[in-house]
């Protein structure tokens, strides 16, 4: 019982609190164009929306695509369990755990590729493509990611590389931070099919990535998707905060204060960068993740100088 | 037969020739120095189709018509796209329209999906009955890499339907077939007989986004049928509108172009800079796309003194923004990045396949109508011509901005100083066998309109030609080797009109 609580506990933070920094992101972007913006709580009404819909389905779809909303939506949830929220403990964690966060990942990025396959689409088939190259290199940076913070902290669980333990805020391991810092929001956004990656915003069918794969779930599988697209962006962001503020703050008020602080200073951010710059030219994405891998890598490398 | 822009001449007076000196003079002269503006047929009153090509010579600002009768007991003749690339959809739309067969014509296909208009079988048989675009015989590809993408008629977003083919590999377009006709009304027919009202209105509906240049080029060709010229106030209000037309779709389209390379400021300054432009139009005109203005003899709508001071202190405010803007777009590396060496035309393609406007000047081509073929007011001002260099998306982005601003300089410069006397002349009544021609440099490029009225003086014949029928194959070109996620950024360079086409 005692072990069951804090994972509802986890997860009920994460359902409830990821579609307002969502709603942050759009706010901040809607700012810079000289638009007044959706309300902030818009995230929370397009999912209550949804799930109030009835799914439509196409005959040509098998089980794979009506089970992929739920995999994606249950594999980002048990990966939101790994990771610390400031204060707040990682229910999950044990040594090694961070091959179980990248497969979970990993899962529900093959149950979106599958069921966008699954419609037959010439269109969805090239979303499908897309993201199967591009992960190609971004699961190359995540490791890479991983290893330098495992280099780190000296651990290989992830809710220890990023939590209390971690000896990095100024420390002699700044420099290493910076750079896995640096490297890792590269890899939020590229993750999280933001600009300069991925346009959430577009309409346009052929330049997309993620938008196409979803563009035959309706209603409640919709819906899932789009808890599971916060909670995914909610995540990662709260692995850029780990990193910069591993908590310890020793009063729980002021450790609660400034991690949401940390949580919308991220959403902002990311807000301004999707606003400052143009997408990438697809042919180009490969090597912003490549520049990602290589700041991790250089990461890596200073944290084993530093030793 | 040289003619000028606005000419009458007397249907008798061109030049008729065999079919065979026809297709040698068109093909020789626009193997040279000379291009292809138009080229149609026109039912004779033997049951026969006559053929009228018009030839432009833009160096000496000459359009020269000839013209064949290609009689009913024979309707073919030998194709001229086979040596001029140019004529290619206009011939596919003669052999549409009036069932003549283009012999050896190398891309034979349906354009709009109408019946024929001289009531005989179509050499396509019922394409008129058919659903598009199921049977259209698209160019494919074979080989197991190939990946076939059709895109639309229904799109996301609120633009036409069109229906684009793609055969690529991987990421990479090898071949584009635009597939239109899906907008066809019929406009042409619908201005025949001698309803010159409602006809002004059809006008306006050719393509809604330029209904001032198709109801300026149409209000042009009635005042030479009339041998009567609008008053130069008129004709002053009429450029004037033009330029507001021009600036709207400009700075619209360089918006247009910041969204799809996933630029949002830019987007969203354009966007509403777009609006301000289309409420000058509604200030003069009462409608935000200048409908109702241009009329045969004149203008219905003056723009008085204290207007026009308001006109050009709003001007002043918005070529201020325009320049931080279009700056803002254009330093943008990220932009810039997504702009430059997309979808280029050379040089050499954009002459082949007769572009016109932008999409022209782009590739260095200097072709202007304010410019090659004056008339009305251009013959008192000039505007620069506005090149581009590498005929990319990049140098089409490049050329609008360059536009809008000239254009912005020509207005604040004639505001001020509008032709005195009225903006209307009642006109006399068309002239019985005469045909007259009209050319306007659309926001687009070239609009041409022909009239040819038959012997009680109403339109026989009214052929429209929007510079997107010039354009949208270069379109299909540029993508060639192109990402396929660039297409939409391309697109937007074009910015077509499917209506414009489809008529």
């Amino acid at each position: 019982m005692n072990g069951i609580l804090p994972v509802f506990a986890h997860l009920a933070i994460v359902m409830a609190l990821s579609p307002f920094f969502f709603g942050v992101t759009a706010r901040v972007k809607a700012v810079f164009a000289g638009r007044v913006g959706p309300p902030l709580v818009q995230p929370y009404f397009d999912i209550v929306k949804l799930f109030r819909k009835k799914c439509v389905y196409s005959r040509t779809t098998t089980w794979v695509f009506r089970a992929s909303p739920v995999v994606v939506l249950a594999a980002v949830m048990a990966f939101s369990l790994t990771v610390p929220f400031g204060e707040i403990r990682a229910p999950l964690g044990f040594p090694g755990d961070i091959l179980l966060a990248a497969y979970l990942l990993a899962l529900a990025r093959f149950f979106m590729i599958a069921a966008a396959m699954d419609t037959g689409s010439s269109m969805e088939g090239l979303g499908a493509s897309r993201e199967a190259f591009f992960s190609c290199f971004s699961e190359l940076a995540l490791f890479m990611n991983f290893i330098a913070l495992a280099s780190c902290s000296g651990n290989i669980s992830l809710s220890r590389m990023i939590g209390e333990e971690m000896p990095l805020s100024g420390g002699t391991l700044t420099p290493a931070l910076i750079l896995v810092v640096s490297s890792f929001f590269i890899l939020l956004l590229a993750e999280n099919c933001r600009i300069p990656v991925d346009d959430p915003d577009t309409h346009l069918e052929l330049t997309m990535i993620h938008e196409v794969m979803v563009l035959d779930h309706s209603g409640i599988d919709l819906a899932y998707l789009l808890v599971a697209q916060t909670a995914k962006l909610f995540v990662f962001s709260a692995i850029v905060v780990q990193m910069i503020v591993p908590g310890a703050a020793g009063d729980r008020a002021v450790g609660i204060g400034i991690y949401l602080a940390g949580m919308m200073f991220v959403s902002i951010l990311i807000g301004v960068v999707e606003s400052c710059m143009a997408r990438l030219r697809l042919d180009r994405v490969k090597y912003l993740l490549l520049i990602s891998f290589g700041l991790a890598f250089f990461g890596f490398i200073v944290s084993l100088w530093r030793k | 037969m040289g003619l000028f822009n606005g000419a009458n001449v007397r249907l008798s007076d061109i030049h008729v020739m065999s079919k065979g000196e026809f297709r040698l003079e068109v093909v020789r002269r626009c193997q040279n120095d000379a291009r292809l503006m138009n080229l149609f047929g026109c039912p004779e009153p033997s049951g026969g189709v006559r053929l009228f090509a018009f030839m432009g010579f833009d160096e000496d600002a000459v359009i020269r018509a000839v013209s064949t009768v290609i009689s009913s007991d024979d309707p073919a003749y030998e194709s001229i796209t086979k040596d001029l690339f140019q004529a290619h959809l206009f011939e596919r739309e003669i052999a549409e329209q009036w069932a003549i067969v283009p012999e050896a014509h190398p891309w034979l296909k349906p354009v709009r999906y109408h019946a024929n208009y001289r009531g005989v079988p179509d050499i396509w048989e019922g394409i008129s009955g058919r659903d598009i675009p199921g049977s259209y015989p698209f160019y494919a590809m074979a080989g197991e890499e190939v990946h076939e993408m059709g895109v639309g008629p229904v799109h996301a977003g609120i633009i036409e339907p069109g229906h684009f083919r793609f055969q690529s590999s991987g990421e990479e377009v090898m071949h584009l077939e635009i597939q239109l006709g899906y907008q066809h009304r019929g406009i042409e027919r619908m201005m025949n007989g001698g309803d010159l009202v409602r006809s002004a209105y059809l006008s306006e509906a050719v393509a809604g986004d330029t209904a001032i240049g198709h109801s300026i080029a149409f209000s042009e060709v009635v005042e030479s049928l009339a041998g009567c010229a609008a008053p130069p106030r008129a004709q002053a209000i009429r450029a004037i509108a033009l330029e507001i037309e021009r600036l709207a779709n400009h700075v619209g389209d360089l918006g247009a172009l910041s969204a799809d390379a996933g630029f949002m400021p830019g987007s969203a300054y354009s966007g509403r800079m777009r609006g301000d432009y289309l409420n000058l139009l509604l200030a003069i005109t009462g409608s935000r796309f200048g409908k109702g203005l241009s009329r045969p003899g004149g203008v219905l709508f003056d723009i008085d003194n204290e207007m026009a001071l308001d006109l050009c202190r709003k001007l002043t405010v918005y070529k201020k923004e325009f320049e931080d803007v279009s700056e803002l777009i254009f330093t943008r590396t990220s932009v810039l990045a997504r702009f430059e060496d997309v979808g280029a035309i050379s040089l050499k393609s954009a002459k082949k396949f007769g572009l016109v406007g932008p999409a022209s000047r782009a590739c260095q081509l200097e072709r202007d109508i304010r410019i090659d073929h004056a008339s009305g007011m251009w013959q008192f001002y000039h505007i620069p011509i506005s090149l581009g260099a590498t005929g990319d998306v990049y140098s089409r982005a490049l050329v609008r901005r360059q536009e809008v601003m000239r254009s912005l300089e020509f207005l604040l410069k004639v505001l001020p100083s509008l032709p005195h006397g009225g903006i209307f002349v009642r006109l006399p009544a068309m002239r019985a066998d005469m045909l007259a021609l009209s050319l306007v440099e659309g926001w687009r490029g070239e609009i041409m309109h022909v009239g040819i009225t038959d012997d009680k003086g109403a339109f026989a014949r009214y052929k429209i030609k929007d510079p997107s029928f010039n354009n949208w194959f270069g379109l299909a070109w540029a993508m060639r080797n192109q990402e396929i996620s660039d297409f939409p950024l391309c697109n937007k360079s074009f910015n077509l009109s499917y209506a414009g086409h489809d008529l």
